[in-house]
C-alpha cells in the first residue's frame, strides 16, 4: 500500500479544493481522447469524436469526465487506502468495460498536465511529486482487482 | 517512428521558439529527480541532491539540463529522422551510461508538464498531442540502439 506523507496529502487536497471538478473532469477525459486517440474505442456510444474541438465540446465527455472526477475525489478523501476505495470501480474496469490498465496511467499523466496547465508555478516540483504519486497509485488500486 | 503532419510540426517549432532552453532544461531534468528520485542514481556526481530546492538549485542538474534541451532543439529540427539524429546518443546511454529506457519516457512527461505550466490555456489539447508524439518519438529513438 503506497505510503502519503502529510505533507503530500497537504499539497493535494490543497490543489484539490481550488478545482472546479465539472470543468476539470471534461477537460481530463477530453485531452485524454485527443491526447491518446485509441482511447476513444471505449466511447463508441458518445457521439461526435471526430475532432479536437467535438470532443471537448461533447456534452457525454463533459459528463462522463465529470463523474471520473468526482471518483478521484472519493480517492483524495481515502487516501491510505486507495485499493478497497476502487475495488468494484477495478472490477467493473475488469469484466464489463474491459480497459488495459495502461490507460489508467495516460488518464493520471492527462490530470497532471491540467493541473499543470491551471496552476502555473504553483504546481511546484513538490506538488508534482505528491499528484504523480497519487495518480500512480490510483492508477495501481484500479489494476487491482484484474484477472 | 511516429508520423509528424505539417500541424504537428508547426505546433511543436511554434512553442519551441518560445523556450528558454537553459531555464526550461533545469527545471525539467530538477523535476524529472524531484518526481521521481530514483533517477537520482544517475547523477551521483552531481552533489546535493538532498531535497527538492537543493536539485531545483544545483548548478550541475540546470547545466546538464540545458545540455539535454538543446539536443532535443536538434531533434526538433529532424523530426522526420529521430532515430538518425539519436543514434549516437542511444549507444552512449545504453552501452556507457546504463540508463533505463522507460527512463525517457518520464523524462518527456517532465517536459510536457514543464510546458503546461510555463504556457498554461495555450498549451491546448492539440498542442499537447503533438508534444505528446514528440516526446514518445524521442524516447524511441534513444531505445532504438539498445542491446
Amino acid at each position: 500500500m503506497v505510503h502519503f506523507t502529510a505533507e503530500e496529502k497537504a499539497a493535494v487536497t490543497s490543489l484539490w479544493s481550488k478545482m472546479n471538478v465539472e470543468e476539470t473532469g471534461g477537460e481530463a477525459l477530453g485531452r485524454l481522447l485527443v491526447v491518446y486517440p485509441w482511447t476513444q474505442r471505449f466511447f463508441d456510444s458518445f457521439g461526435n469524436l471526430s475532432s479536437p474541438s467535438a470532443i471537448l465540446g461533447n456534452p457525454k465527455v463533459k459528463a462522463h469526465g465529470k463523474k471520473v472526477l468526482t471518483s478521484f475525489g472519493d480517492a483524495i478523501k481515502n487516501m491510505d487506502n486507495l485499493k478497497t476505495t476502487f475495488a468494484k470501480l477495478s472490477e467493473l474496469h475488469c469484466d464489463k468495460l474491459h480497459v488495459d490498465p495502461e490507460n489508467f496511467k495516460l488518464l493520471g499523466n492527462v490530470m497532471v498536465i491540467i493541473l499543470a496547465t491551471h496552476f502555473g508555478k504553483e504546481f511546484t516540483p513538490e506538488v508534482q511529486a505528491a499528484w504523480q504519486k497519487l495518480v500512480s497509485a490510483v492508477a495501481i488500486a484500479l489494476a487491482h482487482k484484474y484477472h | 517512428m511516429g508520423h509528424f503532419t505539417e500541424e504537428d510540426k508547426a505546433t511543436i517549432t511554434s512553442l519551441w521558439g518560445k523556450v528558454n532552453v537553459e531555464d526550461a532544461g533545469g527545471e525539467t531534468l530538477g523535476r524529472l529527480l524531484v518526481v521521481y528520485p530514483w533517477t537520482q542514481r544517475f547523477f551521483d556526481s552531481f552533489g546535493n541532491l538532498s531535497s527538492a530546492s537543493a536539485i531545483m538549485g544545483n548548478p550541475n542538474v540546470k547545466a546538464h539540463g540545458k545540455k539535454v534541451l538543446t539536443s532535443l532543439g536538434d531533434a526538433i529540427k529532424n523530426l522526420d529522422d529521430l532515430k538518425g539524429t539519436f543514434a549516437q546518443l542511444s549507444e552512449l546511454h545504453c552501452d556507457k551510461l546504463h540508463v533505463d529506457p522507460e527512463n525517457f519516457r518520464l523524462l518527456g512527461n517532465v517536459l510536457v508538464t514543464v510546458l503546461a505550466i510555463h504556457f498554461g490555456k495555450e498549451f491546448t489539447p492539440e498542442v499537447q498531442a503533438s508534444w505528446q508524439k514528440m516526446v514518445a518519438g524521442v524516447a524511441s529513438a534513444l531505445s532504438s540502439r539498445y542491446h
